[in-house]
Order: C-alpha cells, then sequence, then structure tokens
C-alpha cells in the first residue's frame, strides 16, 4: 500500500530510465544500421560490437581524451574555480560580485549550441584570442589545429563555472556564521578555516555538485562537435564524439550505441566513488 | 543524497536519447492518400532545388484538386541530409513520399528496403526516352531495377586563374599532360609570387567527400593501379603503389606550400575561401572542383563574380605520367526516388515527373550549374548559353569515374580522408599512411574481401 503513491513515478522512471536503458543495451548486441542491408533486418551478434571495439586502436584514445576531458575540465577546472569565485564572492563588494556573477553565468544560461560557437570565434586562427594576444606581441597560435584538446577543456571550463558557482555559494551560505567566526578566534586562518571547517561542512554538496559536471561534461558533444568536430587527425575524439560519427556517419547505429554503453558504465563508476564519498563519515 | 543518487540515471538518459534516434520527430501528421510529404535538402536562402520543388508543389496542387503537398527541405550539409533522411526512412510514420537521394546512398538504401521499384511506372512514362542511358544507370540497383530518377550529374575539373598564371609567365589557355606538368606550372607561380597558392587540392577529414571526389580519387583513378574497387573480382584493392603516390603527390603539394595551409585545409569552410576569395582576388592559380562551380559565381550566386567567365579557364585534370585515357574525371549526382513505403505510389510518381519536366528541370539544371541528363535539355540553347564552361565540362563525362556505392562505402571513404589528413600534417609518410589505410579497410570489408595489388 506504500507504494501506491509512488506509482506515477515508477511508470515514468519505467518508460523513460528502464526503456532506453535496456533499447540500448539490447541494441549494441546487434547490427542495426541507418542503411543497407542491416537496416532491414537487424541481427543479434552478440559479443562482436564489443570486441572489434576493444581492438578499434582509436578506443583507447578516445577513452584516455575523455577521462583528461573529464578530469582537467570539470573536477579540476570548473570545481575548483567555481569554489573560488564563491569564496571569493561571499567577501568582494556587492556591486562587484553581481557583476561577476552575471558575467560568468552568462556563458552557463547560453545554449550550447551558441557557446560553442562563441568558443570557436575566440580560438579561430583569426580569432579573438589571437587579436588580444597580437596586440601584446606574441605570434599567433592556431589553437583549434594545434592544441585542440587545450581549446576545448578551455571552453568547457568557462561554459560550466557558473554551476559549481552557484551550487557553492548555496552551500557556504548555510554554512553557520558562528562557527567559522569561533575557528578564527580560536586562531585558524583564512586557509585552515577553509580546509578544516568550511570544507567538512559543504562536502555532501562537493560530492554533489562533483557527481553532476562530471556527467555532465562527460556527455558533452555540441561543444566539441562544433569546434573541432573531433580532430584534426582524432586528437579531440572523444567517446561522445566516437559514437556519434560510429552511429550517424557511418550508419552503424550498433557499434555506435556499444560506445554509449561503455560511457554509462564509465559514468556509473563515477557515481558509485562520489556516493561513497557521500556516505564516508569524516574522522572526527 | 536521494537527488544525487538519481543523477546517473538521469544523465545516462540524456546520453541515450540522443544516440537512440529519438532526433526523428518532426512531420508525425497522419499520413493521407492525398497528401504527399517531400523531403529535400535546401543548401543556403538560394536554393535551385527549393526553387524547384516550390514551383512543383504550384503546379501538382493546382493539376490535382484535393491533393496536398507538404514540403520538408532540411537544412544541412549533405552528411547531416542524409542522416535525417535515414532516421525519418526507419518508420512508416515518418517516412517520406518523394525524396531527394544522393547516388551513393542510392545502393545501399535500396537493400534497406526503403525505395520503390519505378520500373513498371517508367514504362509508362513517355518522357523517359529522353533521358540519357549513362544517366539512367545511376538509378539502378545490384538487381537490375531502376530505383531513382536523376536530376543532374556533376564532374571534376581543374578550374584556374588566367590572369595568375599569365603574370607568373605561364601561357593560356594552360593543359598540363602529367603530374609533374602540374607541379611545374605550382614552381613557376611561386616564384613569381611567393605568396600566392598555385595548386590547391583538398585533404583531410574536414572538407569530407570533398577530399576524395575533388582531390585524392583525380589522383588516384589516375595511377597505374587505378581505383579503390576491383569491379572484375569484386574486391576492394590494398598494397596499391597508386595509393602512396597520389598521398606523395598531396603532401609535396602542401609541403612546398603550393596549397592552403594544412590548418586552413583541416576546415570544414575551406571551399568557400577558396572559391569565394583566393581565386577571385588572384591569390591562388588553380584548383580542381566540380563542374557546378559557376553556380557560386554567377547572378544570384553564393560569391557572385561578374568576370569570372574571363578569368577562369578550364583543364581536364591529367592521369599520372599522361597515359591512356590522358585524364581523369569524378561523378556523383542526385536524383528522385519515391519511398517503399508511399500510401499512393502512383501519386507519388506523378509528383516526381512534374518535377522532371522538360520545363522545371531545364529551369533546375542552368540554375545549379548541374550537367543536362536530359537530351532535350542538352541541346537547348538557354543551357548552352546560361554557363560558358558547359562543353568543357560535358568533354570529361567520357573519362569519369563513379565511386564504388556500397554500403561501408562512407566508413571507407572516411578511411581515406585520415590517410590524406596523416600525411599532409606530417603525422605519417605516404607509405605508413598507406598502410594504415589498408589496416582500416581489412577491418571494414574483411581479409576476404581485399585484393593485394
Amino acid at each position: 500500500m506504500k507504494l501506491i503513491p509512488l506509482a506515477p513515478a515508477i511508470i515514468l522512471i519505467g518508460i523513460f530510465l528502464a526503456g532506453p536503458i535496456t533499447w540500448s543495451f539490447y541494441g549494441s548486441f546487434t547490427n542495426a544500421a541507418l542503411t543497407g542491408p542491416n537496416a532491414k533486418n537487424p541481427e543479434w551478434i552478440g559479443l562482436e560490437n564489443y570486441t572489434t571495439l576493444f581492438a578499434d586502436p582509436l578506443f583507447p584514445q578516445s577513452l584516455l581524451l575523455t577521462v583528461v576531458f573529464v578530469l582537467v575540465s570539470a573536477v579540476i577546472g570548473q570545481n575548483f574555480l567555481g569554489l573560488g569565485l564563491a569564496l571569493l564572492m561571499q567577501r568582494a563588494h556587492k556591486a562587484v560580485a553581481a557583476v561577476v556573477g552575471v558575467c560568468v553565468v552568462a556563458a552557463w544560461v547560453l545554449p550550447e549550441i551558441v557557446a560553442a560557437f562563441v568558443a570557436y570565434a575566440f580560438f579561430f586562427r583569426d580569432g579573438t584570442l589571437n587579436q588580444l594576444t597580437g596586440f601584446a606581441g606574441l605570434p599567433a597560435v592556431d589553437w583549434l589545429f594545434e592544441h585542440p584538446m587545450l581549446a576545448i577543456i578551455l571552453a568547457n571550463i568557462w561554459r560550466g563555472t557558473a554551476f559549481s558557482m552557484m551550487v557553492y555559494q548555496a552551500a557556504l551560505n548555510d554554512v553557520p556564521k558562528e562557527i567559522t567566526e569561533a575557528a578564527e578566534i580560536d586562531g585558524a586562518g583564512g586557509a585552515k578555516t577553509l580546509v578544516f571547517v568550511t570544507v567538512p561542512m559543504i562536502r555532501r554538496s562537493i560530492a554533489t555538485n562533483l557527481m553532476l559536471i562530471t556527467l555532465q561534461t562527460l556527455a558533452v558533444f555540441t561543444l566539441i562537435y562544433v569546434m573541432t568536430a573531433g580532430g584534426p587527425t582524432n586528437r579531440s575524439t572523444t567517446l561522445p564524439i566516437m559514437a556519434y560519427e560510429e552511429a550517424f556517419r557511418y550508419s552503424d547505429i550498433g557499434y555506435g550505441t556499444a560506445i554509449a554503453v561503455v560511457m554509462l558504465i564509465i559514468g556509473a563508476a563515477f557515481s558509485l566513488a562520489y556516493i561513497r564519498l557521500l556516505r564516508e563519515r569524516k574522522p572526527s | 543524497m536521494r537527488g544525487a543518487s538519481r543523477t546517473l540515471p538521469a544523465a545516462a538518459v540524456a546520453v541515450l536519447l540522443v544516440l537512440s534516434g529519438c532526433a526523428g520527430g518532426g512531420g508525425e501528421e497522419e499520413a493521407t492518400d492525398n497528401t504527399l510529404r517531400i523531403i529535400y535538402q535546401k543548401a543556403g536562402d538560394a536554393s535551385p532545388l527549393d526553387t524547384l520543388m516550390q514551383s512543383t508543389k504550384e503546379q501538382f496542387e493546382a493539376a490535382n484538386e484535393g491533393v496536398t503537398v507538404e514540403l520538408e527541405p532540411v537544412e544541412g550539409t549533405d552528411e547531416d541530409y542524409n542522416t535525417r533522411l535515414a532516421l525519418s526512412q526507419r518508420s512508416p510514420d515518418t517516412a517520406p513520399d518523394v525524396f531527394y537521394e544522393d547516388t551513393f546512398r542510392l545502393r545501399s538504401d535500396v537493400e534497406a528496403g526503403y525505395l520503390l521499384n519505378l520500373d513498371e511506372h517508367l514504362a509508362g512514362w513517355e518522357e523517359w526516352d529522353a533521358f540519357n542511358e549513362a544517366a539512367k544507370e545511376a538509378g539502378k540497383a545490384d538487381d537490375g531495377g531502376t530505383y531513382a530518377v536523376p536530376l543532374g550529374t556533376d564532374t571534376r575539373v581543374i578550374w584556374y586563374n588566367k590572369q595568375v598564371l599569365q603574370d607568373a609567365g605561364v601561357d593560356v589557355p594552360w593543359q598540363p599532360e602529367t603530374w609533374d606538368d602540374l607541379l611545374e606550372m605550382a614552381r613557376t607561380v611561386k616564384e613569381a609570387q611567393p605568396d600566392s597558392r598555385p595548386f590547391s587540392m583538398y585533404a583531410g577529414t574536414g572538407t569530407g567527400e570533398g577530399t576524395v571526389m575533388q582531390s585524392f580519387y583525380e589522383l588516384l583513378y589516375g595511377t597505374e593501379s587505378g581505383g579503390l574497387y576491383d569491379d572484375e573480382s569484386s574486391k576492394w584493392i590494398v598494397g596499391s603503389q597508386g595509393f602512396v603516390d597520389s598521398l606523395a603527390f598531396l603532401k609535396t603539394l602542401y609541403d612546398e606550400e603550393f596549397a592552403v595551409t594544412p590548418a586552413e585545409a583541416l576546415d570544414p569552410n575551406v571551399w568557400q575561401v577558396v572559391l569565394g576569395t583566393m581565386l577571385p582576388e588572384n591569390q591562388m592559380a588553380a584548383t580542381v572542383e566540380g563542374s557546378y562551380a559557376p553556380s557560386f559565381w554567377q547572378e544570384g550566386g553564393m560569391f557572385e563574380w561578374p568576370e569570372y567567365a574571363d578569368v577562369m579557364g578550364v583543364a581536364p585534370f591529367p592521369t599520372q605520367n599522361g597515359q591512356e585515357p590522358g585524364a581523369t574525371s569524378m561523378s556523383g549526382g542526385w536524383t528522385l526516388a519515391v519511398g517503399a513505403g508511399a500510401e499512393n505510389p502512383d501519386l507519388a510518381f506523378e509528383f516526381l515527373t512534374t518535377a522532371m519536366s522538360q520545363e522545371n528541370l531545364l529551369q533546375y539544371t542552368v540554375d545549379n550549374s548541374q550537367i543536362a541528363v536530359r537530351t532535350d535539355i542538352a541541346e537547348a540553347p538557354e543551357y548552352l548559353e546560361a554557363n560558358p564552361f558547359v562543353a568543357d565540362v560535358s568533354a570529361v563525362l567520357d573519362v569519369t569515374n563513379y565511386r564504388p556505392a556500397t554500403s561501408n562505402y562512407a566508413e571507407i571513404s572516411t578511411a581515406v580522408q585520415e590517410a590524406t589528413e596523416a600525411v599532409i600534417t606530417g603525422g605519417a609518410t605516404p607509405e605508413e599512411a598507406a598502410a594504415t589505410y589498408d589496416e582500416a579497410l581489412k577491418a571494414i570489408v574483411g581479409e576476404e574481401n581485399v585484393v593485394e595489388e
């Protein structure tokens, strides 16, 4: 009887979550295609997509690029920059905080496709960045060609930091002033207060934020596709780009879905790690 | 806590939805016997195909009372269009009645069961005789049946700027006989104008099919090895010396700075710079482009250039050492087809023939700088006068080649594009890149379907 109020939620989860996931797992074991004979009569091919994938020389590279992209742009970049901004804005003058807030949030509010074109225009060889460095007398660098991953990572940090900043602002507001004040009276400096008082108190927000930005970044597609389309020579092909290419450019839906399943597993691994972080008792 | 543990499935679903083809949407309206859904590609604001479809819709609705034609133009690149079309064909609810179909997708889409066999319909259509035989071949599938009617075809030739050549002391009209003649011209022009791009050809995955159609295959099909696929044994060719030589030629063009820079080459929009800026502004001596190039320069085109007819010249692309048949070219083209699941195939076919009438197709052929597929259009004065290069670009039809249109062609084409990219960016030598291609090819088609040259 207790479950009855939950019924609508369970049905919705069944349709929108379990359904597509099951379908994806199923699809990854077939040779379904967009065109050709396999479009008409897709066959069950067992683990063939996975054995092909693990033998594909592009796969380990894409996997590595994806992990680097997630760690550097989300876990390190967005997370620490977001926390730093939230701490600064707490102390900053109201007007300054408002201006900074608007600037940071603007990138986040833009639709992803627009943000991607803005980033493209910024890093493009005749783009804003090279014009700025040109004023400083520095030689122009073709960022998207020579350092595609760096450009994409910076673009994703720019785009996503606002989210972390807002999460931490909310968390910091919940930290009772008396406690930080007490720490200061006891002689703890700013850094010590942060590490031993503030961070442990917002630990849950940190874990939740990490989980969200990790999963968001893992799925980033438009930004990369517009900026470099995975190139040059696959040097910025992350798993979503690889899955898209296989599924839609080469019409191999089954293989593309297998890559999506691998992404799902990576996302699950990260999530489990964060959930453990949430549950862990702080040593007193 | 609870909020956090739900995040995983939510994000995972977002990923999966993207991949599971939910992008299909649109046009869910129930199709009736009297409604025709037409899907076609619309490129840019001034799209000749869009004009053709709009006017066909008007004519068709006026002639058939009670019939509604729903036009569904898809804006985007060829690749986007093909994907969008294939997605809509996966469900009977969204499958179009009549659609624009790339000749090189035709055979695999027939295998997928998306296209209606038109043999019976064509037998009762008088005007079918007006189409030339080579063009009719384009609509045929492996079973010998005809599944599509060609709208037009194209060829690839060298487009050169006479002004730049003359300034450098090269005689015009210029006709290279071998690959060495191309390099010789490039060196002469480079010496006279160090900043110019004397001879540029596309390379890399950025320009997609443009890389292979306008560049790599011109080279490969003019070597002794000649091509990707061996028709006699129905196998794909590996270990080809011609493949290595073609890559080496591209490497020379980029290493000696005859072409655009490698970074520019990888930009998917580089063709716009070549056709819109470099050639009109005398910064480039020559490039290989499609017979449709004048459609960008003529009045109403994307890069209007009134003097183009006087400044530009055309030369067939030479074979490697001048061997037979002396020149080479690649052809493709687009067709109209009827959906296998069309509710009212007769009506759909009638729409197709309305679009293909002499008058309608003539207008389209002229607007789009296509090579005519109907003999009564090829002879029409409007066609011959509209584009001063018609005779030149049609002449190479004698030596032209078509892509091996198998269902895994797209993947093989990408492997070729990657080989060119590796070579021009210095990532691999021509031999290494060719070996990588051979391995990729074997993985795609299977060891048993390749033949060592």
